[in-house]
This record gives structure tokens, C-alpha cells and sequence, in this order.
């Protein structure tokens, strides 16, 4: 039962109170990719076992959606943040370093 | 004979008496005995039989580790199978059946099983039933099946009640007894919210049992001081006859508490699951006792060293005149100091190791108890009870060297810790060679969302079984604790323990060592799952080498029990057989609960009007008073049509819809969603939303719009009202609101998240009523203030106003194909206008019609209906909806979807009308085409279906719309659809069956 | 390797059973084999034995991280039916369904199939419609299913309250040959017959990497060694992304967490399989009495085998509504299961980027009622380089062209 931080409410939210997006920092591709890029884009995923970065929805309370790193073995929680981003803040990195060294 | 002493039991009330029954029979008991007790004291040894041999079964252990004596409680709606009898309490009036016998407890026709026993050893039934190969089904399952089970199902539903409390605390201690109280003793001033949960209905564990002085005082009063400290914390809470259950991640912690008996208690809660979120978990569990495996060790009489010294301290209860102990430990000397100080006889202690030197044994000595070393049990005689034993060496194989009578064999294995909650989430074990046992590996621990340990395990759960030692564990745990909350900890002061030695417990499992092939056949492991030594060998002999493997064969450890007093022993063996360390063998995983939880705790009150809250709209009560025939549709429930009396529902459905082409109707279509989108880019944003085109929509003007999922696939439609320039209200199906009012914030936040949109769901705001029908606009105009003819309200457009005086919107827009009207008003006001609305339409003939004579109305049109002409693989080109969507747009979402090879397939099913011939009724529902020839696998090739099929009562015969391949390439083309082997015939046709040159609406 | 029988049985007891053979051999890895399986689940010692039975592949190793039959093959609900909708998931799933009848007296190992019928309780007038669907298309498959009125099924099942105030019960799409079967039995069996064909079970034995030759042979570099073999089977289920990322190449699957629970064992009072997907609940009653629960899905990614309380909650809820007796029934044990989920729900039986490297996985929540017929079709794949009639639809290529294999349509929105 997983318990994240929603980085705009700033409430510790219960896993019943959000929905999961999958993986995060995924690059849609338009009318213009080939094949090969849109099946990247809409199936083709790491899948990790370890380290995901990935997308919730504070569904039951804010409504916001954000992003979490969370190890998938574990259930580790590396740090949340907001999804209007590329990629993965440098402090959540730096957490991700100086737990798995 | 096993028999209440005439003083003693420190838990019972000898004030209170108590009748009870057991299989019929009326007995006496005392408050504050459990059902196990209870028994014990009427002298009822055998309580029930074993799983697979039906063999007598006897009452073994005093906790939760019960493997024997569950029973069946109750009658009618308050039965209750499997209950384990030495942790329930026994109340007044109760009824006690045992399980698992036929005809009688005493004679069982089961145990024919026993006498066959060496014929059905562990996985013989993988072994044979094979042929004929219907026998399994017909004869040798049904046969299994009914001597397998314990107890009998309930046939009446639950009377009990449930329910869940929620609770977020820094603290969880599990467990009241000495280390458990300590830790929250030690802590409670810090302030930290600290929750001790405990599963007896005492505090103190054995503390008082076991030790004369704790702390400077008598245990008792060191006791009585600590929980009179505790109740002055407000930060401390303590709750007895609650059993944590399980671990899950981050913290989340469930735990079933049972309620006092309502005979005492105004309550009819009969348990509540408690939902924990804690920071940090103390695990002061303790251990259970093992028991040794010797021929004849499940015979009734044989109990746990423990057992009988709680049976006999708590309830006052004696195990019968002379008791003999068999050990490898020291402290099953407490049991034979314990009988001998009551008075009753030990004749014998046999002990395994070689030399005894410890406390214990030398007091036991000193009182005169015989102490025989490196010795065992041979063989125990007796059948439904213990009549004697015959001795032997422990290293020899058996040889009777002297036979002792008794009643009672008092049994000590060594101890356990009680790990499985360190378990739950993946903390791993650790065998300890110098302590004879599994415990919780330090190096490997569960972990908190932020990868620190959060489980700590401190006195006997951590493998400290001494009282002297527990106090400065206690310290070590409190102190890391405190600084990890950051809190200080006023001088702690740590009670004093009489300090005793003890020798080593020997790991000694098979009594004794040589035990020959024909004696470990009768040598029990599992006693409920009737495991066997024999079974453990013929696991290992044939390969079953992992432990999980030789669990999953013998079904050790599987049984109520889960393996509490089988599983180590089970390693052990296991070990010892492939000469493998301990360590290497490893455990099984420990899965929660810790002890069954009922599924009707689980449940709580969800159940019949709460299992799924329906949703209901403001004009509900009004559907209900007219007689509404429901249907679920999503979370809500809508009427399926309204009966008149005496009327048919297809007849009402019929003469619903023939109300609306001919007269009026009324809808309310509140549940349909509702979603406002404001913003400078709001038009940009529903250009992408949308396949056609919504940024050259007007305000005041309403457009059917089409929404695809990323793959291209149709996932909802509905009309876009253009508020303003930079407003837009967009209707969704009734199941699609909430995912499509996600979906959008999941673009804008995560795609888009420069555009400036807003949106809000709405669909709750505002009550919708659709008034259809050639005279709709008589109706409403009836209701004054504002103007909707032709040329005020035209078809596709909206306008405000007020409607019989309420301020409304009113949106001319068409899902039956007639004259029809949206008007949307606030939720508050919308059953008002809604009876307004009848009223006014009474000369007309209104009706109200339900969602089964809209499907009709909408089918007759040929419009489309998410979920029948869709299903997550169509596309609006299979549709015919190419007019929607837009050629002139960059981007959409679904149109890289729609480029790919199999959804430009010529050969894609499209929609069609479909005219059944040769019958009256219609197409059955989801019947599919068959073509003449095979497809690959060899069936005949599937090429259409239908999809919609309904009895049109305007055009008084059947219609259908269905997929068909190429279908709009074959019009007249006659298909033959496949019901249950009997072809249909339909032709393939124009889908607008009704006004298809859309002059009425 | 001796034949069981009742016979065997009777010998054996007279020297109380310490005459039995290993029901299979743990020998040590060879340095090289034709055929390399990854993964002795079912799927893997499946293809394994129609390998050796169907296509005569005998120098055969099957790899084991753990234990065999250690992952979902002994941590599922043990449902078998093949009431599909589409032709490709029908295909296969009956397949496997009528291998799953004769498979006892083919392995000679009772794997205790049971066919006490399954049904699939329709709760609202779209689900109703939904399994009339799939009737009709099962009609014509030749599938024997029907769909039953609420009368009949109470008449199958008893204990069932058919008017539920909030899902009535409609109907049901009944499977009377879809049941159950004894789920370790199906790996120790397939385990057994294979070890008798000479096929090498090498458990405790983990791939760390692959690497392939530039005669297109293989090396898998293992916890025991390097070993080398012509082609190499993928059949790991939700490990399966961990293994392609070592052989280079991504997946369209994501793995999450399926729960499951036992209840205690009482005597007989639940004879079919009911399955309910409005409320997502299904149960069963062992052979030993447990009521064998199961229900849906977690929704994130999770390698644990473990999930979240709260889907037990919800299953639980569901069927003690639906089947008020077992209110008191305890809740015994509870586990989860890795599954591994592609875009399309549908499973995967392809070969793969790399050449000379199949992929069997994808299965989800399907994975043990399709085990024979996944064994018999990745088997032919594998032998033939090219898939059958069975696998060719499972392709990995269909991801790309949108072809896909869509269960879940049936049941798809509410209007």
C-alpha cells in the first residue's frame, strides 16, 4: 500500500487515492514518426526491475498529475515532483546516488 | 483425566460460571476461559480429527499456534467453522461442534484413511486416479472432496456486523507482553503516538506465569505499575484482543480485533479491521514452542511443554495426575517445576542432551523430579488418549528401555520467534546454530518508503528468551528509535531480572536419532495436514530438494496453522536428510495474516446497499415513485423504462418510444458528463482533443464531436457546446465522464502544459433534461420567458434563459431523430422544472421514457452508441463518421493511430443496417456472420457481427446495425448469422432506418 | 523411469515408499545443447516436452532461476477455460483446454484436471450482451459454451445470491468443460516427462547475460557457467523485460502485481468456477476445501510479489456479496504473482530481434489455464524457426501495425 507525496497538495496520499499513469518522460510521437517510433512511443517500455520513474495522478485529492521515483523491487520511494518536466530533477539523482552507490 | 484444580488460573473468574455445549453435550466453564480450556477442563480430550487420516486429535498448544482443536461455533446465522479453540473465548450459552468426522467424533468412518495410511503417503494422488480418465471427475474427486475440508460451510447468511477503523500512529507495538510493555513504557513520555496491539485479552504475556520478580517488585505488581503509567499517557493507546495481521509497504498495517462477547457489551460489532499507517513498527511477538518429533506424538495427551503450564497457571486446569516432559531445552522445566509445585506428579523428565546443568534443571532436581539424560520417547502408548510411553536412548533407534505410565507428555522442541510480520514485507531470516533457531537477520530488514528499516524486533520475537536479557535489548531499540524521532528520552531506568543460566537448546528434531523407516511413518510433523517424517523422506527421495518444493508435495506447513508448529522442525528435517545447513535449506515466505481473518471483516460494511454506493441523480426519487424498472449504468443507475401496471417491459419500452415519434417524451440525461474547458488555448486544445474540428464551432453553436485514443480507437462522443470565445462545455457519455475529464487533464498537464486551459468537471452541477418529440417545443413554450422556434433556437445551437422561472440552458440537439430539446438547470432546481415540465406536457400525453427506448430511438436513426458499435478496436472510418473527422488538421489524437497497416485495411468491418428476413423478432444480440469458407484455424471464416438489434416499433419490425466486412461494399448482400447453429438471414442495408433524410428533428 | 500407477502405489508401500526414482534429475549444465529454455515454468517445461514429443528436440536444457514451477505456474487461481472472443485467443486457449484433458494420461502424472465448468456471471445489460457475444463467436469456433439464465445459475451454484440490490445477477456465459487442475502437478508433470526424455533441468541456475555468435549461436552466460546452445527460448513471464534488455531489445509489457488468497478449507459447498468482472472477483473450491480467490490486478509496476491490501479489500467485498456465506470463512493466506501485461493484454509467441531467440511471455492474468497449448505452439516456433497456425497471431510485429488481439472489448465501456 504505497503512501506518495503529492508534490502541488503537498498531501502524503494514500495509494487509493491515486491512479497510475506507467512509465514517465516518454516523448509522444505525432502524425510524422514512422512506425518503429510511434511503437516506441505507445508500447515499447524499460519495464525496470530496480529504478522507474514513472506517473501518478492525485486522483482522489488535487487532481495533479506527478512523477515519482520508486524502486519497483523494493517499493523505494526516491523523491516526487511535478510532471511538467523532460526529465528527472537533479535532486531526486542525487537521492537515487547516495542510496544506490 | 484432565480436570479443573480446585484453586488457581489466574485468568479465569470463578465467580462466574458458564454452560457451554460440546457436540450436544452440556458442560460447565468459567468466565475468562477460552474454549480450549473450557474442554480441557470437562475432561474432553479428543476435540476433532485430522485433515487427511482422520486421526483423534487432541487440544496441543494454548495460542494461536493451535494446529488440532478447531471447531465449530454457533448455529444458524451466527455459525462459525475452523474457530481455533485456544483463542476464542468461551461465552455463556455457547454451542462447540468438532469437525471433520462421520458419523461420530468417537467413531469416524473417515479413519479408514488411517489404516490405509501407508498406502496413501504424500503425493499419492499424483500418482495414480488416472485411468480411466473419467474416473477423476466422476469418482475419485468427488471422493476426495468429501473427506477433505474441515468444518461444514454456514448455510445462513452472517448476522454479525463489521467494520474498518483507520489510524495513523509514529509507533505500532505489537504485542503486550514484557518486551512489548517495556519499549512503550520506555517511550511514552517522548509524546510520540505510540499503538500497542495485543491478541490475548491480558497484557503481560508470561511474565507473571514464569517470573516471581520484575523490576524490584513482584512481576505482578511491576505489571499492574506499567499499565497504570501507560493509561496517564494521552500519546498511548492499548488495545487487547487485536491481532496484527499484516505488514504491506510503507508502512500499512491491518490487524483484526475481536470484540467482547455483546452478552456483555451493548456493541453488536462482532470484529473490526483496523487500517494502521505507522512509521515504525516494534515487533515484541515472543515465540512459539516447537514441538519433537517421536513415534505417536499427535495422540491426544501429547501437548506442548507451554500449553499445558498456560492451561494450568491461567485457567487452573491439570493435564491429568502424572505428566512426563521430553525436551532438548531448559525450559520445559518450568512446566514439570509448575505441576510438581501444584502438587501434581512428574514421574519423568526425559531430556535429550547429553548434560544438564542449567537453573532450571538443577532446581527440578533438587524437588525430586527424576532427570533422565540423553534419553527419548520411543513410542507413546495409547490411542484416543496418553495411557504411558515407553523410553529410549535419544542417539539409539528405539529399543523400549523402561515404560512409564501417564497421562500427559509435557513436549519441548525449543522456541521459535514469531517473525512472520518482519516477513511479510521481505525481511529476511537468519538461522542461528548458538541459539537453535530461525531470527530476524538484522543485515536484511524490511524498509520504509525511504529505505530504512522499519520493523524492530526486541525481546523473544528477536530470539531473546531470557527476562534478564530483554530489558537492555529494550534499551538498545528504544534509544535508536528516539534519535531517529528525535526525541530524548528521560533516564531510562531498567527493571532488574533475576539472572539464570541456561544451557544450550540441542537441535535435536527426530526422537530418536535412528529413528527406523517404519516408526517415521508414524511420526507426525504437520498434525493437521497429517505430515508425516515418512512424507518429508519420500519429498527428498523424489527430488523434491527445495523446501518450497517439499512444502508444496507433502503439504506441510499449509494447513489453518500455517506451519506454526510444523514449519522449522519441517526445515530441520529437510536439513538432516540432504546433510544440508540450515541456512541453505531457508524458509518458506511468510504471507499475511499472521492468524485467518474472517472474510466478513475484510468486507466491513460494504455489504448489500453499501457494497457499492449507487449514484443517483436529484430526479431519482421521482423515477422510483413512477414506477421506474432500473438499470446499473456505471456508477449510476438510470431507468431502463417505467411499467405501468400490469405492463410488460417490453411493452413499456415500445409504447416509451412510440411517445416520443408521436407526441413527447422526457429524458433526464443527468448523468450524461459534463465538462467545461475555458481558456485562451481552450480551442486549440479540443482541436486536438477532438478528430473534427472544434475551433471553427461559433458560440452559440453546438457540434458532435468524436474522441479517439492514442491508438486511433473511438472512445467517446458527444456534443461541444461553444459557451464563448474561450469557454466550451463538452458532453460525454455517461460511463466515459470521469476518465474523459482525466484524460484531458493528463494532456494539459503533462503534454501541454503551456497551453492556458482550464477544465472542470461539471456533470454533477447540473441536471439535464432532454424533452423529445414532435411536440416538445409546444411543451417548453408552455413554460414561457424565452423564445425556441426555428429561427431563435435553431437545430445545433443554444441559448439561455429561463423556463417556468428558472434560469436554464437550452440546447437543441438530437439523439432520437425528432424535435428535441436539452435543457440544463441547476442540480438543486432540476426535480422542480422536471415536474414543471410533466405538468406542462400532460394535454400532450407526455412521458417519461427510459434508456431502453432511447437505444431504440437513437438505433432507428442509425446513430451510433459508445460501448455497442464501439468496443476499444473500432475507428470512426469503420463507422461511416469520415465526415468527422478533419482532413485540414495537423494533429489529433488518434490520427498517427489510424496511418497504420491494419486500420487502413480495406478489408475492415464497417457499419451497415441489417434487415433480418424470414422472422418477425429481431437479430439476436452480438450474433456473428458466417462465411462459407474456413478461416486458418480451421472454423467457419467470421465476417460480421451485429452490434445494436432491436424491435423498432415506429416501423413496426425488426432493425439492426452490425460490423460487417466491407460492408458498405455489399449493400443487399443477404448474411447469415449464426444463433446457437440455427442460420438467420439478413440482408445488408442502408443503417437509417427512420428519417434518414433528417427532416422531422 | 517406472510407470506410476495404483499399482506402483501398493509395491511401493510394502517398503514403506523408499523405492521411488527422482521424479526428475538435477544433472550439471553441458556446455552446450541444441535448445536452451530460460524459465522452468510451465511455458518453459511446456515448450520443453512438446519439443521433444512433437519435433523430436531432445538435447534440450531448461534454466531455472529458482525452483521449478516456482513462479506463477504456483501462485495462481488454477482456472481453465477457453470461452474467447476473438479466433486467435479461442484458438489457443482451446488448444490448451483439450491437452489440459488428456494430459494426466499423457504425462502419466495425475495433474487433477477437473472439469467442473466455469461461469462468467453477467451483472449488467452490456456485460449480458458482452457474453452473448462471445457465445456466438464460440458457436462458430466450435467451443462448446452457452448462456444461462439466473435460474440456471443457481441451479449450478447454490450458495450464490442471484439478486444482489446493486449487480443483479442477468445471466451467465457458461463453460461446462473449463475448470480447474492441480497447478504444481502441471510442472512436476511436464518436469518429470521431460527429465525422462533426457532434457537437462538445471535449477538454482540464474542468466546474468547473452551474447550471440557470429555463427548466429548462442552464449548465455549463467550463475553455473557459460553454456551455449542453436536457439534460445525466453519463457520467464514477468521477468521477461529483464531478460530481453540483457539480449538487447525492449518489450511492450509492463509487470505489476496479481494477488490472490485462500481461504480456510471447508467441506463442499462450491462446485463450478465463478468468475464475476463488474465487481472483479473469481472463486473456486479446492479439492481440499479452500475457497481459491482471485481478483484484479494491481495497477503499477512491481516485481515483489506482493501487492496492495486494498485490491484484496475490494475482491473480498465483492464476493462476499455475491456469496453471503463466506462472511464467515477466514481468510487464510495471501500471495501475489509477477504478471506480465502487453499493450494489447494478449500474449506474445515471436520471434524475436535477435535472431535465433524466441519469446513466449505476455500471458497476464491467462498464464496458467494456456500452458499446454503456449508449450505446443512455442514449441513448433521454435523447431520450425517460423510460427504455426496457433502462434503466428501472437507475433511481436502486430504491435507495430495495430493488429491487435483486444480480449477486453467484450466487456469494454459502459454507454
Amino acid at each position: 500500500m504505497l503512501k506518495l507525496l503529492c508534490p502541488y497538495c503537498g498531501v502524503e496520499a494514500d495509494e487509493t487515492e491515486l491512479v497510475s499513469g506507467g512509465e514517465a518522460h516518454l516523448k509522444r510521437e505525432g502524425p510524422e514518426s514512422s512506425d518503429e517510433e510511434f511503437e516506441e512511443y505507445l508500447f515499447l517500455r524499460d519495464n525496470p526491475k530496480g529504478i522507474i520513474f514513472e506517473r501518478w495522478r492525485h486522483a482522489m485529492g488535487c487532481g495533479k498529475w506527478f512523477h515519482v521515483a520508486r524502486c519497483t523491487e523494493t517499493m523505494e520511494v526516491f523523491g516526487t515532483y511535478p510532471a511538467q518536466t523532460y526529465k528527472p530533477p537533479t535532486k531526486v539523482l542525487q537521492e537515487i546516488k547516495a542510496r544506490r552507490h | 483425566m484432565t480436570v479443573r484444580l480446585p484453586t488457581g488460573g489466574t485468568v479465569i473468574d470463578r465467580s462466574k460460571p458458564i454452560t457451554f455445549s460440546f457436540n450436544g453435550k452440556k458442560l460447565r466453564g468459567y468466565k475468562g476461559d477460552t474454549v480450549a480450556s473450557a474442554l480441557l477442563a470437562n475432561n474432553q480430550q479428543l476435540v476433532g480429527r485430522s485433515f487427511k487420516y482422520h486421526r483423534p486429535r487432541g487440544i496441543f498448544a494454548s495460542g494461536p499456534e493451535e494446529p488440532n482443536g478447531l471447531f465449530t461455533l454457533g448455529k444458524g446465522g451466527k455459525l462459525e467453522p475452523n474457530q481455533v479453540g485456544s483463542t476464542t473465548e468461551l461465552t455463556d450459552g455457547l454451542e462447540i461442534q468438532s469437525q471433520n468426522h462421520w458419523p461420530s467424533l468417537e467413531t469416524d468412518f473417515g479413519s479408514v484413511a488411517n489404516v490405509a495410511s501407508r498406502l496413501l503417503p504424500a503425493g499419492f494422488y499424483y500418482k495414480t486416479f488416472m485411468a480411466p480418465k473419467q474416473a477423476w471427475k466422476h469418482l475419485f474427486e468427488p471422493a476426495i472432496r468429501q473427506s477433505a475440508g474441515l468444518g461444514k460451510p454456514p448455510m445462513d447468511n452472517d448476522s454479525d456486523h463489521y467494520e474498518h477503523f483507520y489510524t495513523h500512529v509514529d509507533l505500532l507495538v505489537v504485542g503486550g507482553g514484557i518486551a512489548g510493555l517495556l519499549a512503550a513504557r520506555m517511550l511514552a513520555p517522548t509524546g510520540l503516538k505510540i499503538l500497542l496491539l495485543e491478541q490475548t485479552p491480558y497484557f503481560g504475556g508470561r511474565l507473571i506465569q514464569d517470573h516471581d520478580e520484575f523490576g524490584g517488585s513482584s512481576s505482578g505488581e511491576w505489571l499492574t505499575t506499567t499499565l497504570e503509567e501507560l493509561s496517564t499517557h494521552k500519546n498511548v493507546t492499548l488495545r487487547n484482543r487485536t491481532s496484527v495481521a499484516g505488514v504491506y509497504d510503507h508502512g500499512f498495517v491491518i490487524a483484526d480485533e475481536k470484540l467482547p462477547d455483546p452478552s456483555d457489551n451493548s456493541g453488536y460489532l462482532k470484529r473490526r479491521l483496523w487500517k494502521i499507517r505507522t512509521k515504525r513498527i516494534v515487533l515484541a511477538t515472543g515465540a512459539i514452542e516447537r514441538p519433537l518429533c517421536f513415534v505417536g506424538n499427535d495422540i491426544p495427551g501429547v501437548r506442548l511443554a507451554s500449553g499445558i503450564r498456560d492451561f494450568l497457571q491461567n485457567y487452573g486446569v491439570s493435564p491429568g495426575d502424572r505428566t512426563a516432559v521430553l525436551t532438548n531445552n531448559d525450559d520445559a522445566y518450568k512446566t514439570a517445576i509448575a505441576l510438581t509445585e501444584i502438587g501434581l506428579s512428574v514421574p519423568l523428565i526425559m531430556d535429550t542432551r547429553m548434560e544438564i546443568r542449567g537453573t532450571l534443571p538443577t532446581k527440578a532436581r533438587k524437588m525430586g523430579i527424576r532427570v533422565e539424560p540423553a534419553r527419548g520417547i520411543g513410542e507413546v502408548l495409547g490411542k484416543k488418549t496418553v495411557t504411558g510411553l515407553e523410553m529410549c536412548s535419544q542417539v539409539g533407534e528405539g529399543t523400549s528401555l523402561e515404560i512409564i505410565g501417564c497421562e500427559a507428555i509435557a513436549v519441548s522442541g525449543g522456541w521459535s520467534p514469531t517473525v512472520h510480520l518482519w516477513s511479510h514485507c521481505n525481511g529476511k531470516l537468519k538461522w542461528d546454530d548458538s541459539r537453535t533457531m530461525f531470527v530476524p537477520d538484522w543485515q536484511k530488514p524490511p524498509v520504509d518508503s525511504q529505505g530504512k528499516q522499519n520493523i524492530f524486533p526486541i525481546g523473544s520475537a528477536d530470539g531473546y528468551l531470557q527476562l534478564h536479557d530483554i530489558p537492555v535489548q529494550v534499551e538498545t531499540t528504544v534509544k535508536f528509535l528516539a534519535q531517529e524521532f528525535e526525541k530524548p528520552l528521560t533516564n531510562l531506568e531498567l527493571p532488574e531480572a533475576e539472572r539464570i543460566t541456561e544451557e544450550k537448546c540441542h537441535g535435536t528434531w527426530l526422537v530418536p536419532f535412528g529413528m527406523k523407516p517404519a516408526n517415521r511413518a508414524k511420526t507426525w510433523v504437520d498434525f493437521q495436514n497429517d505430515v508425516k517424517v515418512s512424507d518429508i523422506d519420500l519429498a527428498l527421495l523424489e527430488g523434491f530438494e527445495s523446501i518450497e518444493h517439499s512444502k508444496r508435495y507433502t503439504t506441510l506447513g499449509m494447513a489453518t496453522d500455517q506451519g506454526k508448529t510444523s514449519n522449522v522442525n519441517g526445515i530441520a528435517l529437510v536439513s538432516h536428510n540432504l546433510g544440508v545447513p540450515m541456512n541453505k535449506v531457508g524458509t518458506t515466505t511468510f504471507r499475511p495474516p499472521y492468524s485467518p481473518i474472517p472474510l466478513g471483516t475484510i468486507a466491513g460494511t460494504a455489504k448489500q446497499e453499501l457494497f457499492k454506493p449507487t449514484r443517483k441523480t436529484p430526479i431519482d426519487a421521482w423515477h422510483e415513485a413512477n414506477n421506474a424498472h432500473w438499470e446499473p449504468v456505471s456508477d449510476w443507475r438510470r431507468p431502463y423504462c417505467y411499467l405501468l401496471e400490469g405492463e410488460t417491459v417490453e411493452n413499456a419500452v415500445n409504447r416509451e418510444a412510440l411517445r416520443v415519434r408521436t407526441t413527447v417524451g422526457m429524458l433526464d440525461a443527468t448523468t450524461l458528463g459534463k465538462i467545461l474547458v475555458k481558456g485562451r488555448d481552450a480551442a486549440k486544445f479540443l482541436d486536438m482533443m477532438y478528430t473534427n474540428n472544434m475551433g471553427t464551432l461559433k458560440p452559440g453553436r453546438c457540434r458532435y464531436g468524436l474522441m479517439c485514443d492514442e491508438n486511433g480507437f473511438l472512445m467517446d462522443d458527444g456534443v461541444v457546446a461553444r459557451l464563448d470565445e474561450t469557454t466550451f462545455l463538452c458532453h460525454t457519455t455517461t460511463g466515459g465522464a470521469d476518465h474523459i475529464h482525466g484524460w484531458m487533464e493528463d494532456w494539459l498537464q503533462c503534454e501541454w502544459w503551456d497551453w492556458r486551459v482550464f477544465t472542470a468537471n461539471i456533470t454533477d452541477q447540473y441536471v439535464q433534461i432532454g424533452i423529445a418529440g414532435p411536440q416538445a417545443r409546444e411543451v417548453l413554450e408552455k413554460l414561457g420567458e424565452m423564445g425556441l422556434s426555428e429561427e431563435e433556437l435553431p437545430f445545433m445551437s443554444w441559448k439561455k434563459g429561463r423556463l417556468a422561472g428558472f434560469e436554464v440552458q437550452v440546447y437543441r440537439i438530437s439523439f432520437s431523430g425528432e424535435l428535441s430539446y436539452e435543457i440544463s438547470i441547476k442540480a438543486s432546481e432540476g426535480l422542480e422544472l422536471w415536474k414543471r415540465i410533466y405538468e406542462a406536457g400532460k394535454e400532450f400525453s407526455i412521458e417519461p421514457y427510459g434508456t431502453e427506448a432511447l437505444h431504440v430511438l437513437r438505433a432507428e436513426k442509425g446513430f451510433i452508441m459508445i460501448g455497442d458499435e464501439t468496443d476499444g478496436t473500432v475507428i470512426p472510418q469503420d463507422l461511416g463518421l469520415d465526415w468527422a473527422i478533419s482532413k485540414k488538421k495537423d494533429d489529433f489524437l488518434g490520427k498517427r493511430g489510424q496511418y497504420r497497416s491494419f486500420l487502413t485495411d480495406p478489408d475492415r468491418w464497417r457499419l451497415v443496417g441489417l434487415d433480418v428476413l424470414d422472422r418477425e423478432e429481431p437479430l439476436p444480440h452480438g450474433v456473428y456472420a458466417q462465411s462459407e469458407d474456413q478461416c486458418d484455424f480451421g472454423h467457419p471464416r467470421m465476417e460480421g457481427r451485429v452490434t445494436s438489434t432491436y424491435y423498432s416499433p415506429m416501423l413496426k419490425r425488426p432493425i439492426a446495425m452490425g460490423l460487417v466486412e466491407r460492408g458498405p461494399e455489399r449493400m443487399g448482400e443477404v448474411l447469415k448469422f449464426n444463433s446457437g447453429g440455427k442460420m438467420i438471414k439478413a440482408k445488408i442495408v442502408n443503417h437509417m432506418f427512420y428519417d434518414p433524410d433528417k427532416e422531422v428533428q | 523411469m517406472k510407470k506410476y500407477s495404483l499399482l506402483s502405489l501398493v509395491r511401493q508401500s510394502l517398503n514403506y515408499h523408499t523405492g521411488w526414482e527422482r521424479a526428475w534429475k538435477s544433472p550439471e549444465p553441458k556446455e552446450n545443447y541444441d535448445v536452451v529454455i530460460v524459465g522452468a515454468g510451465g511455458h518453459g517445461l511446456a515448450t520443453a516436452y512438446y519439443l521433444g514429443k512433437n519435433h523430436g528436440i531432445k538435447n534440450v536444457a531448461i534454466l531455472e532461476k529458482g525452483w521449478l514451477g516456482g513462479g506463477n505456474t504456483g501462485r495462481n487461481t488454477t482456472i481453465i477455460r477457453s470461452n474467447y472472443l476473438q479466433d486467435a485467443s479461442a484458438a489457443i486457449y482451446e488448444k490448451s483446454r483439450s491437452l489440459y484433458e488428456i494430459l494426466s494420461q499423457d504425462l502419466n502424472y495425475n495433474i487433477m484436471f477437473s472439469p467442473r465448468g466455469v461461469m462468467m456471471l453477467a451483472q449488467t445489460h452490456h456485460e449480458a450482451r458482452g457474453y452473448q457475444r462471445i457465445n456466438s463467436a464460440n458457436i462458430i469456433q466450435g467451443i462448446k459454451t452457452e448462456y444461462i439464465t439466473p435460474e440456471r445459475v443457481k441451479e449450478l451454484c447454490k450458495i450464490i445470491n442471484i439478486d444482489c440490490p446493486r449487480y443483479p445477477i442477468l445471466g451467465a456465459l457458461w463453460q461446462p468443460r473449463g475448470g480447474t487442475a492441480r497447478h504444481d502437478a502441471v510442472a512436476w508433470g511436464y518436469a518429470r516427462a521431460c527429465s525422462e526424455m533426457g532434457m537437462h533441468i538445471i535449477q538454482k541456475c540464474e542468466v546474468t547475460g547473452i551474447s550471440q555468435q557470429n555463427n548466429g549461436s548462442l552464449d548465455i552466460q549463467t550463475s553455473r557457467g557459460s553454456i551455449r546452445c542453436n536457439k534460445l527460448g525466453m519463457v520467464v513471464a514477468g521477468h521477461s523485460g529483464v531478460l530481453a534488455a540483457q539480449a538487447g531489445f525492449r518489450l511492450p509489457i509492463e509487470s505489476v502485481a496479481l494477488q490472490a488468497l485462500v481461504s480456510e478449507p471447508v467441506k463442499p459447498c462450491l462446485d463450478v468456477v465463478v468468475m464475476a468482472n463488474t465487481v472483479h472477483g473469481y472463486i473456486s473450491q479446492s479439492d481440499k476445501g479452500e475457497m481459491v480467490i482471485g481478483g484484479g490486478a494491481d495497477q503499477y509496476n512491481n516485481y515483489s510479489q506482493r501487492g496492495s491490501f486494498i485490491h484484496i479489500e475490494n475482491t473480498v467485498r465483492a464476493l462476499v456479496e455475491m456469496f453471503p456465506i463466506i462472511s464467515r470463512l477466514k481468510m487464510l493466506r495471501q500471495w501475489g504473482g509477477i504478471v506480465d501485461m502487453t499493450g494489447d493484454r494478449s500474449p506474445i509467441i515471436s520471434k524475436t530481434p535477435v535472431q535465433n531467440i524466441f519469446i513466449n511471455c505476455g500471458w497476464g492474468t491467462g498464464g496458467f489455464k494456456s500452458i499446454p497449448g503456449s508449450g505446443w505452439a512455442m514449441a513448433e516456433l521454435m523447431a520450425k524457426g517460423e510460427p504455426g497456425v496457433l502462434a503466428e497471431p501472437f507475433s511481436l510485429e502486430r504491435f507495430k501495425e495495430g493488429r491487435f488481439i483486444d480480449e477486453s472489448v467484450a466487456a469494454g465501456v459502459a454507454h
